[in-house]
């Protein structure tokens, strides 16, 4: 009992993280019909955005205690990476969204995006991997046979926030409607006096600054940070958010705790070359069964 | 416009002969190393080794066979710690570079494939890191610098027992690395052979993981007295804080792959007071091995990881083996053999690294040491191990 216990909890872990990147994917495909595959890669950034606004605020400049550090640097990585991703928005998606390109190249240009981050990062800071610090000092808890860390529970909680959160502006806000009135009907909604460029900024703020939040508590849990450390967990995690029917934030974040606890349930049982390989059959059976994945609803192609 | 072509093919053909004729002043050596990838230290430490070694023979005029000097140049390329890439790097010294030998890969996962590269194209090859022993095996043109994993093992298992009073052992294991793999098979028999108890848990990683708590709870609900952790260090350096949070206390032991100085820098201190299996220790070194320690640190200023010794005493092996042959030839081909023939003609060789006798596969007899982590993070000896 205790193992299968320790297990749903090793896998609501490691499922957040994917929920928490799936988000990011499901928020900007939902507004712009884009899979934003730099997406992992803005992750990636935002861990080594968090490694050197920590670093440098418990360094000897600005010599803060370890806890005020990660009051300071959980806004700062998400404000920073923020800004990343509109960066990426500003010189990549909207020059070529102006022209009228079709959505294949933006997805074309975002996937070189992604690797121009790795190389770029691999180029400045080489290949040596960097040891994040550790700020919030480490408290284990026994429960009988089962063992959590206050990280852990942060993690979790941190997911489940941030999805209620991101839930309540799509659903509740104005800012929210915009979305989805553009996901909508792009071409009628600015004879709306929608300002489109606008509501599509505060989509790659929102989706970027959390994906640099779960960069942040993703270095505080494996606290070794390498320039490729995005690529695999952005591609599984835009997996879940397609399963769980991209474009719906719902399905953005069980499909992210699905993968997590398929991946960690194989591997408590078989050997771990068979985690892929089970994970994704069933994600493609669940496909299989419901295209349009578990909250997604099927539409037709317009235009 | 026949004259032009004529004076064309006449250059060209004097080009090609003089191209040869010049390159016979020079001993073109390649090295298959990873400068980036899952273990750019590695690489870098066996560059600056290599480095150093250059920068003594052609300081000194050149590298004397058979009574006339000749300089070495030694071409890098990164094998980016991919075996596929291996192969590409190795292809690429042999047919784009023409080297006459390869130092390199390093590690299991490259110098398996790499060697079979090297092999066929009949070119001799030193792995001064590899422990697989199919990286040798049935390779004439194949030699390294390391011990073996069917030796490494027993040397963890005997030890485990003897330092932990250890009577199960468990085994956490990259299923998708060659050194791995091989040395945590020899481990699991080594230990059922000792009949002390069973191997309670054998569980496998992927080497892009970061999560392992899977795994580790399977371990730790079979209650290992220690877990062996036969992974590159900057895993060791994600799994031993991870079982530590799932609640683990006891003691974890590794192989060769953990002694790099980035363990200490990407594990902190959690890692302290741990041992593995290694094929030398820097502290308290003596002799030959002191001197190279002392000019390694004050050129680069870290110390010298196995690695890097274990390159130098590669390119150590080489030149040995190019004095055997006892001449430079300018084609690369007759070279090669030359080399591989004089390599197979050393008997025992004496290094940093310290004595080996080589068998008839080409592989080193020699000791392997254990090493403590050091509260203070550093690498300390705790015993020797000779077959």
């Amino acid at each position: 009992m205790d193992f299968i216990i320790q297990n749903v909890l090793n896998a609501m872990q490691w499922g957040s993280f994917y929920a928490l990147i799936a988000l990011g994917y499901t928020l900007v495909y939902g507004v712009l019909r884009l899979i934003n595959f730099a997406h992992g890669d803005v992750f990636m950034v935002g861990a080594y955005i968090s490694f050197f606004v920590a670093s440098f605020l418990i360094g000897p400049i600005a010599g803060f205690s370890p806890v005020m550090a990660f009051v300071v640097t959980v806004p700062l990585t998400m404000a920073l990476t923020s800004l990343v991703g509109v960066t990426l928005e500003r010189i990549a998606y909207r020059p070529l969204r102006r022209k009228g390109a079709h959505r294949l190249y933006v997805v074309i240009t975002a996937l070189m995006c992604g690797l121009i981050l790795e190389y770029s990062n691999l180029a400045v800071l080489g290949a040596s991997r960097l040891k994040f610090p550790e700020l919030i000092e480490k408290q284990i808890w026994h429960m009988g046979g089962v063992t959590l860390t206050n990280l852990k529970v942060m993690v979790i909680v941190t997911a489940i926030l941030v999805f209620l959160f991101l839930q309540w502006v799509v659903t509740r806000t104005r800012v929210g409607m915009a979305m989805r009135a553009i996901s909508y009907d792009k071409f009628a909604i600015p004879l709306m006096g929608i300002p489109i460029d606008r509501i599509i900024v505060v989509t790659f703020v929102l989706g970027s600054g959390f994906a640099g939040l779960a960069g942040l508590l993703f270095a505080m849990s494996y606290p070794v940070l390498e320039p490729f450390m995005g690529m695999l967990i952005g591609w599984k995690a835009f997996i879940a958010a397609v399963v769980g029917g991209i474009g719906d934030i719902k399905g953005a974040f069980v499909g992210g705790f699905l993968l997590g606890f398929i991946e960690v349930g194989v591997v408590s049982v078989f050997p771990s070359t068979y985690r892929d390989l089970f994970a994704f059959t069933i994600l493609l059976l669940i496909l299989w069964i419901k295209p349009s994945g578990l909250f997604g609803i099927p539409q037709s192609t317009k235009i | 416009m026949k004259r032009l072509l004529t004076t064309l093919l006449i250059t060209s053909v004097a080009m090609m002969l003089a191209v040869p004729a010049m390159a016979a002043k020079t001993i073109k050596i390649g090295f298959n190393i990873p400068m980036t990838g899952d273990i750019p230290e590695v690489g870098e430490g066996s560059k600056n080794a290599a480095e150093m070694y250059l920068a003594d023979i052609n300081g000194a005029g050149g590298l004397e066979v058979g009574g006339k000097k000749y300089m070495l140049e030694f071409v890098y390329m990164d094998n980016e710690s991919k075996a596929a890439s291996a192969v590409n790097a190795a292809l690429k010294l042999i047919e784009q570079e023409e080297v006459v030998a390869i130092i390199g890969p390093n590690s299991s996962k490259q110098a398996v494939p790499g060697g079979g590269t090297a092999n066929e194209n009949r070119v001799p090859m030193i792995s001064p890191w590899s422990t697989n022993p199919a990286t040798t095996l049935d390779r004439p043109w194949v030699f390294r610098a390391a011990f073996l994993d069917p030796f490494q093992g027993p040397v963890i298992a005997d030890f485990a027992a003897k330092k932990f009073g250890a009577k199960t052992a468990a085994v956490l294991f990259d299923v998708a690395n060659d050194y791995s793999v091989g040395l945590a098979e020899v481990f699991k028999s080594a230990w059922e052979a000792k009949g002390l108890g069973p191997v309670v848990a054998y569980e496998s990683n992927g080497t892009k993981d970061q999560d392992y708590s899977a795994q580790l709870t399977t371990i730790i609900a079979a209650n290992p007295d220690f877990i062996f952790v036969p992974e590159n260090y900057n895993q060791v350096a994600l799994i031993i804080p991870q079982a530590r949070d799932l609640g683990y206390k006891g003691p974890f032991m590794g192989s060769d792959a953990w002694g790099t100085p980035d363990l200490v820098k990407l594990c902190g201190e959690q890692c302290n007071g741990q041992y593995f299996s290694t094929h030398y220790a820097a502290a308290g070194a003596k002799g030959a091995t002191k001197v190279f320690i002392d000019r390694y640190m004050a050129k680069y200023g870290t110390e010298p990881a196995d690695y890097a010794a274990l390159t130098w005493d590669s390119i150590g092996l080489m030149v040995e083996g190019i004095k055997n042959a006892g001449m430079v030839d300018s084609n690369p081909r007759k070279m090669r053999k030359a080399i591989r023939d004089g390599l197979a003609a050393i008997k025992s060789f004496d290094g940093v690294t310290g004595s080996s006798k080589f068998n008839e596969q080409g592989d080193p007899i020699k000791c392997a040491v254990v090493v403590k982590i050091s509260d203070e993070g550093t690498f300390v000896f705790e015993e020797s191990v000779c077959p």
